[in-house]
């Protein structure tokens, strides 16, 4: 700042020094009302842990349960659809589930604790569609001649295999989150929660 | 231009008059009249593609009236009611089955959204014919992409409020690009969402912004873009500065007064909108399922995605380009391509003043280059905006990728094509 006799300096800092008071005070003004568009309290406390019955699940069939408003789909893998899943790893994005899309307890080939209970969060790692079953392989699933079954996003056409492992160049780019569960006995599991001590 | 250094209203003596009068002199009443209507000098060759921004603003007033008296029955509310239907799809209900002419209320608001985008898709391709958007009417064109923007935006929020199935997927997809965004992504997207999953915060907020981004923001928007086109006056056809050649009284030679010349013309075209306007909401409301979808007739399920979403025909092309991107490149997964793309390809819009580097302003006295390329360009955007609304398959992903392609290379390579091109001398006065 420049002070010459036309200019009165100390008029001029007390302005500059209001303004800069002003000024703070205005961008914390703007706090309530940012903070007050994430989640509330209720919204927060909504996200309960939800315990499922699985044992009416028959092999090859899929059961669809809300928990946090999101669709959690709990699939019963036969001993074929679990062998099939090795066989296309070269076409994965992430076939040894590197990046963190599940707890360590799933963390393997077959994304589960149980390799025949896969339990997923039923919504596409891309932009939230639910994808719908294609469990039938080959031609007849209508993808292409090779399919091994698994799940296609109807939105932008990502597809999953049984794991929920994302294919390559899809628009997808994470395989599909496994939340935290565990089996409360061997026909109930616990959605939204870890093992207490595991 | 000013209006302070006009002569003031003088009465004649008639009790009307000196009413006139009272106001001018506490008002510019009359300098506003003349600078916006009676002696805004307009070209006097504005041929048929000169109707459209009349009839974006005629539509703009027509979807806050009818939305104003839809708030009145509608209810955000995406709690089940006591037959389990979501208050909000219900009441959308209520509003098509027991108000009273609620029925065409809504149907005009519904059918006006896709109404809005035809007009104003027509209004942005005068300008690319006729370089409207050049030097000096940059900041003309920069406000219209905004408007568009905002408009976008608003049909969008719009969009979600019935809350049926296209509604709620449509926003959990859209809300989910923010998503795409590295690092602060995921926690971006449940600040905008207002919870982990589109639900009854996301509604509310939605419909809040529904009622101030056309109702303040749009309006305020529209009338600086009349403001500023007022200031530097309309380009035409001829693509040449009427300005340029004034009569002793320094009106341009080729200038016809807005009031009455375009006031009567526009209505002509204000009749004929109305007409094909009427046509639609009367017998063909749902516009063959393009301007209010088949699932959208089912109420909200986050559950379960309908077998087919696709969004209402005009983000088509856009979302075309969001999909055509299946590639990672770089440490970029595709996902965030998607994103960034698409949304380049509406900012792409900004620079054209600057991307074109003809010497002429109108497709009248541009060479083969522009015309081929222009014509290239509103293929691909049609495709892209088809493709938008079918399922993926190989076969469409590849042709949105050439098209996509193809929509930013017309950008892209316009400083190139642009100076290259063989124009033809543009003529002195407008030629009609």
């Amino acid at each position: 700042m420049s002070c010459d006799d036309k200019v009165d300096c100390g008029r001029r800092r007390l302005l500059v020094a209001t303004s800069v008071a002003g000024g703070v005070a205005g961008v914390a003004a703007v706090v309530p009302f940012v903070s007050s568009l994430a989640p509330s309290e209720r919204a927060k406390s909504a996200g309960a842990p939800v315990e499922v019955d699985i044992s009416k699940l028959q092999p090859g069939e899929m059961m669809t349960v809300e928990w946090r408003g999101k669709p959690v789909w709990i699939i019963h893998r036969t001993k074929e659809m679990l062998d099939n899943l090795s066989k296309h790893d070269d076409k994965l994005a992430d076939p040894k589930s590197e990046r963190h899309q599940q707890p360590d307890y799933a963390k393997n080939e077959y994304r589960s604790i149980k390799p025949e209970y896969l339990v997923a969060i039923g919504i596409c790692t891309h932009l939230g569609c639910s994808p719908t079953e294609k469990f039938k392989t080959g031609a007849e699933s209508g993808i292409d001649a090779d399919w091994p079954g698994g799940f296609l996003c109807p939105c932008h056409g990502s597809t999953f295999d049984l794991a929920g492992r994302v294919f390559k160049n899809k628009p997808a780019p994470d395989n599909l989150e496994i939340p935290p569960h565990y089996y409360l006995s061997d026909a109930k599991i616990l959605i939204g929660e870890d093992k207490k001590g595991a | 231009m000013a209006g302070a250094n006009v002569e003031k209203y003088k009465s004649d003596g008639t009790t009307a008059g000196n009413l006139l009068e009272w106001l001018d002199a506490r008002f510019p009443l009359m300098a506003l009249w003349n600078d916006h209507l009676a002696k805004y000098y307009a070209p006097k060759n504005f041929n048929f593609w000169y109707f459209f921004g009349s009839l974006a603003l005629l539509v703009l007033v027509m979807q806050i009236v009818t939305g104003v008296f839809l708030v009145m029955h509608y209810k955000p509310d995406a709690s089940l009611n006591a037959s389990g239907v979501p208050v909000a799809f219900a009441s959308v209900e209520y509003i098509m089955r027991d108000v009273p002419w609620g029925w065409l209320i809504r149907y005009m608001h519904s059918t006006g959204a896709s109404a809005f985008f035809i007009v104003v898709y027509l209004h942005m391709f005068r300008g690319m014919l006729y370089g409207s958007y050049r030097q000096p009417r940059e900041l003309v064109w920069i406000i219209g992409v905004l408007i568009f923007l905002v408009l976008m935006a608003t049909a969008f929020m719009g969009y979600l409020l019935p809350w049926g199935q296209m509604s709620y997927w449509g926003a959990q997809v859209i809300l989910n690009l923010f998503t795409a965004i590295p690092l602060i992504g995921n926690d971006l997207g449940v600040w905008i969402r207002g919870d982990y999953v589109v639900g009854d915060a996301t509604l509310n907020r939605l419909f809040s912004l529904h009622y101030l981004l056309p109702v303040l923001i749009l309006p305020a928007l529209v009338a600086v873009h009349l403001i500023a086109l007022h200031e530097v006056g309309s380009n035409n056809p001829d693509g040449i500065e009427i300005k340029k050649k004034k009569d002793q009284n320094g009106v341009p030679l080729d200038g016809i007064p807005f009031h009455p010349y375009y006031t009567v013309k526009d209505i002509v075209g204000v009749v004929v909108f109305l007409i094909v306007f009427s046509a639609v909401v009367f017998f063909m409301p749902e516009g063959g399922g393009y301007f209010l979808e088949a699932n959208n007739f089912y109420p909200a399920d986050p559950l379960v995605t309908p077998p087919h979403i696709a969004p209402v025909w005009y983000f088509g092309p856009f979302y075309s380009i969001l999909r055509a991107n299946t590639v990672n490149f770089f440490w970029i997964d595709a996902k965030l391509w998607g994103v960034i793309f698409m949304g380049l390809g509406v900012m792409v819009f900004f620079f054209l003043p600057w991307l074109d580097r003809s010497p002429v302003k109108s497709i009248r006295y541009r060479g083969p280059l522009y015309k081929g390329a222009l014509t290239i360009f509103v293929i691909s955007f049609v495709i892209l905006g088809y493709l938008g609304m079918l399922a993926p398959t190989p076969g469409r992903t590849l042709v949105a990728q050439i098209c996509t392609i193809l929509y930013f290379a017309f950008f892209l390579l316009m400083p190139i094509y642009t100076a290259l091109d063989k124009c033809k001398p543009e003529p002195e006065r407008v030629t009609g």
